[in-house]
């Protein structure tokens, strides 16, 4: 592991931004949208549930941490994509840069780029609605941890799947939080949902996050052994996506596809 | 020993061979053309030889090492220009260089930058974005980035096509100059270098390989081969390879 060649990835994406500061655009704007969109529907709720139950921290704290995840998942992808819409995977691929370090370099862009939209969500819930997330304790950093991993996990299996399909293929990736959502039960207990789509949701680490989260503001205690299946499952996940991307990459390779996305771009 | 080793290289795809059993060397100090029709495999193997495609069979050692088994390690001595590869559009020239020259592992980066600007004539468009360039600005850049390493082996595909006459032949010069140093330098370079320019083969390279097909058919020294074959020139060695290959097999 070379760390000189992995801030040489990361350095990438810093230039980018500075350089066109409408890049910082996908990890600000879908997120504050979120947070006043959803600051006001429970506050209606609020009112129009008599008080009985604060909706405030249920949901919007609920928005605030699956918008969080979606921003570490964008900010691995849209490095990736800056290569191929460039055209320079080409000569990234021919450079001495391994795999590993060429992940870790977006995993550092992607810690930067999310911990940035995740302070903007923060201070707006705060500000506008009064939310707090820092009253959910110590909590607060395995939430974090699992959407942190589970967002990357995202990220690297969407750079797979541009990578072996092509430059057109992003379209594929930007949904798959979307279509994931229903299952983790992001505003509502995975309880109520099927049974089926109750398996699916125990093998959706986020999900442990979401159930937590709302035993704590229901006043449960937080239960640290509840979140050590979401932990465990998220890092067997990241391992995953890596040999997924490690994979796809040998198989580019022996394809020549490398040459033919750089000529084909965006 | 030589930069450059490929032995037995071969290409297949589901329905074609795109390259087949070719094996030659690239020594210090020596540019060999890589030359042949459009298709005929020279791409290819410069491809293999970068390993950004995987050879069907056959090996590829870079000063000795087996570019398959240490990948990263081959390519930190190695660099390459390609008219296809030019370096991203919204970053600007310094900034290229400086992300690729982390990429390769240069010392002092900010030092060999300014060497390469200044060599380069790209001095006043440091702080321009590569995108905004011209494309022959744009080939100086990506030449640059090419020596950031100062490459045992260098790979260059066609890498003077946008370039207007002058601004050719000086880049030819420096890359003349770059495999054989006048300094009293011993060479440490080897060049391996396609071109469609014939005349320009004749100016700059020591030997070259004549690929159709994906297979070596002539080697030699370019400005002997024509006269062997009974051809006036190289241009006109290379319509014959290019028209009738078997013609040249026979003989």
């Amino acid at each position: 592991m070379n760390l000189k060649r992995v801030y040489g990835v990361y350095l990438r994406q810093m230039y980018v931004i500075k350089n066109i500061p409408s890049r910082v655009v996908p990890y600000m704007l879908w997120a504050v949208l979120d947070i006043v969109l959803w600051g006001f529907i429970t506050r209606y709720l609020n009112e129009v549930g008599g008080a009985s139950f604060s909706f405030v921290p249920a949901l919007l704290g609920a928005v605030l941490f699956w918008d969080f995840l979606q921003r570490v998942q964008q900010g691995l992808t849209i490095p990736f994509l800056e290569d191929v819409w460039s055209h320079n995977l080409l000569n990234i691929f021919a450079s001495p840069l391994k795999i590993g370090e060429y992940i870790l370099g977006f995993i550092a862009t992607s810690i930067v780029t999310s911990a940035f939209g995740l302070a903007v969500m923060v201070i707006l819930a705060y500000a506008l609605f009064g939310l707090s997330i820092f009253s959910l304790g110590v909590a607060l950093l395995p939430f974090i941890l699992v959407l942190f991993l589970f967002g990357l996990t995202l990220g690297i299996v969407g750079a797979a799947i541009v990578m072996r399909l092509g430059p057109y293929a992003e379209w594929f990736i930007w949904p798959i939080p979307a279509v994931l959502g229903p299952f983790v039960g992001v505003f509502y207990p995975v309880s109520i949902l099927p049974q089926w789509m109750q398996y699916v949701s125990t093998v959706l680490p986020p999900s442990g996050v979401f159930e937590a989260m709302r035993h704590i503001i229901a006043g449960g205690a937080f239960d640290a052994s509840a979140l050590s299946w979401s932990i465990a499952l998220s890092l067997v996940y990241l391992a995953l996506a890596f040999a997924l991307f490690a994979f796809t990459y040998r198989v580019v390779v022996r394809k020549g596809l490398i040459a033919r996305f750089s000529a084909e771009g965006e | 020993m030589p930069v450059l080793e490929v032995r037995n290289l071969r290409k297949e795809y589901r329905h074609t061979v795109g390259v087949a059993d070719v094996s030659f060397e690239v020594s210090r100090g020596e540019i060999v053309g890589l030359l042949g029709p459009n298709g005929a495999g020279k791409t290819t193997t410069i491809s293999m030889v970068l390993s950004v495609l995987e050879p069907s069979s056959g090996t590829i050692l870079i000063n000795g090492i087996d570019v398959s088994k240490e990948r990263s390690r081959a390519l930190e001595t190695t660099n390459f220009a390609a008219v296809y590869a030019q370096l991203p559009g919204n970053l600007t020239v310094r900034q290229n260089l400086r992300v690729f020259g982390l990429m390769y592992g240069v010392r002092d980066v900010k030092k060999r930058i300014d060497e390469l600007l200044k060599a380069y004539d790209l001095e006043k468009f440091a702080n321009t974005r590569c995108g905004l360039l011209s494309s022959g600005e744009q080939t100086r850049v990506s030449l640059a980035k090419a020596m950031l390493n100062s490459p045992r082996l260098l790979l260059l595909d066609e890498p003077t096509a946008s370039l207007d006459p002058s601004t050719a032949r000086i880049i030819r010069e420096r890359i003349h100059a770059f495999a054989h140093p006048v300094d009293g330098g011993s060479a440490q370079a080897g060049v391996l270098w396609t071109s469609h320019n014939m005349h320009e083969v004749e100016a700059v390279c020591d030997r070259v390989l004549f690929l159709s097909h994906g297979k070596i058919l002539l080697q030699g020294d370019p400005r002997k081969l024509p006269a062997e074959h009974r051809k006036a020139n190289l241009e006109e060695l290379f319509i014959t390879i290019a028209r009738e290959p078997l013609s040249l097999e026979l003989e």
